[in-house]
């Protein structure tokens, strides 16, 4: 029987929770790297035992684990598993994240708009996302603050900058939202390895078709009021993007408010909020089998960041937008104040497709009925950022 | 030997417990004794020191015998209580809540 493993990152730790395909009982390990912010942890499709973590800090800066026996023991890429430190030269470089500031590789920028409208220079500060490779165990991409895209093809041992990102011509006009510069959004194209997309906030989305060499905006579609120009093409707070594997090209998001999709690789986009309370909110997922079914989880507003009307309610479209149902069962309905964060949402490939949501409050929510009904997995953990599902053999 | 006392979060990283000892030549001074930390705990790299600039992060202090050394130049030597080992180098993170 199939088995499921959700990674949860947390602001003290990561978590581990596994269950059999019923996902009813669960098992909890943790927590890993106690103390540390868990910004993001993913598994290698290619190899559901490689599982890449980011581990932060705001004292001691950016750490990268790697498991490679699916989150039982951990290591830093490059330090051996499981054996002490050794003398010799320092060869800790999966941490090393190094803008790329040479001339033979697009056209480095040294500057970015700043809170103040004036220009500042690039710091890197954390690891939001990791996205591993489609294909490679040892190949995974890094979406980093401040925003650039970073690749290791060994590992996790050493990273390099796609510069062309960030070369990218609107580069001095990006800026930091609330949360700071950070590239969290990655989605590889399975059709088509040169294709990747990826979002920033507060930039918008971007797409490379030729491996990540060169990128152009797609964010034409995109009105945001909060900018000078609600239409311009760089400036959108993009929250999250996802993508159903099984069509490609056909992609969805939650703005900082506006729920959209667009059906030509964001090309343009079409506003898909309908009859949601609110369409402020983080996560956007699809349904594994179903690429019209969506979910979000609808937040107040921006300047309140919890779920309005004291509800707990995942919105679902299974038209592709427009018409949301709101799905309760098993959630609670009064006096809840949580907000679900841009990358806490994940489903699992089972049959009925598995969808898992994390909250500001701690709970890991489970539905084994593709949003019909849920239950917690945990309800105690420390704000929850980050939530991913394998769905494993 | 130069002793270095690291914060928890360092130690567990580091899979050290208590005090560590390092040997330092001479100068011993905040950049040596990092410079040597780093060589023999590669995992500790970019944790206290930017990768780059080998600049403080900025949440970290240096201490020793009672002596805030933190602002002191990198290349300053470090009182002569830690280099014979007398007094350990104290590395701390700032005080914050959450």
């Amino acid at each position: 029987m199939s088995r499921v493993r959700v990674l949860a990152g947390t602001r003290k730790g990561a978590f581990i929770l596994e269950s059999d395909g019923k996902r009813e009982k669960w098992d909890v390990s943790g927590p890993h790297f106690a103390g540390w912010e868990m910004y993001h942890l993913k598994g290698s499709p290619a190899d559901p035992n490689r599982i890449y973590a980011s581990q932060t800090s705001g004292w001691y800066g950016q750490l990268i684990q790697r498991s490679d026996d699916g989150g039982k023991t951990w290591h830093q890429p490059g330090t051996p598993p499981g054996e002490p430190p050794v003398a010799g030269p320092p060869k800790a470089a999966s941490n090393k994240f190094v803008y790329d500031a040479s001339a033979d590789t697009g056209k480095p920028l040294t500057t970015h708009q700043w809170y103040d409208g004036t220009q500042h220079p690039w710091e890197f500060k954390r690891v939001w996302h990791l996205e591993p490779s489609l294909t490679d165990p040892d190949t995974v991409y890094a979406g980093v603050e401040d925003a650039a895209l970073f690749r290791s093809t060994d590992g996790g041992q050493n990273w390099q900058e796609l510069a062309g990102l960030r070369g990218h011509g609107t580069g001095p006009k990006w800026q930091p939202g609330a949360g700071g510069m950070c590239l969290h959004t990655i989605i590889l194209d399975p059709s088509n390895p040169n294709r990747i997309f990826i979002a920033i906030s507060a930039a918008g989305a971007f797409r490379t078709d030729d491996g990540g060499k060169t990128w152009r905006p797609i964010n034409k579609g995109l009105y945001s009021q909060y900018i000078p120009d609600p239409r311009a093409e760089i400036g959108h707070c993009v929250h999250h993007v996802a993508m159903n594997p099984s069509r490609p090209n056909v992609l969805f998001m939650q703005k900082h408010w506006d729920v959209m999709r667009s059906n030509d690789a964001g090309d343009n986009w079409q506003e898909i909020s309908g009859n949601l309370p609110t369409d402020f909110g983080f996560v956007i997922d699809v349904h594994a089998h179903e690429p019209e079914t969506i979910y979000v989880v609808p937040i107040k507003s921006d300047s309140e960041h919890f779920v309005p009307d004291g509800k707990l309610r995942v919105f679902r479209s299974r038209t592709g937008g427009n018409e949301w149902e709101a799905l309760t069962k098993g959630l609670p309905q009064r006096d809840c104040y949580v907000n679900v964060l841009r990358d806490a949402m994940a489903v699992d490939s089972l049959d009925k497709c598995g969808v898992y949501f994390g909250t500001s409050g701690g709970q890991v929510y489970a539905s084994a009925d593709a949003g019909d009904s849920w239950a917690p997995i945990v309800r105690d953990l420390p704000a929850v950022l980050s939530v991913e599902v394998q769905t494993l053999p | 030997m130069i002793r270095v006392i690291l914060p928890q979060h360092l130690r567990t990283l580091a899979q050290v417990r208590g005090e560590l000892e390092l040997e330092v030549g001479a100068p011993v001074t905040q950049r040596s004794v990092l410079d040597a930390l780093e060589v023999r705990y590669p995992m500790l790299r970019g944790t206290i020191r930017d990768h780059v600039t080998l600049q403080r992060r900025p949440f970290l202090r240096f201490f020793a015998c009672e002596e805030d050394l933190t602002h002191e130049p990198p290349d300053a030597p470090l009182p002569d209580a830690v280099a014979s080992g007398a007094e350990p180098l104290i590395i701390l993170g700032a005080i914050a809540g959450g």
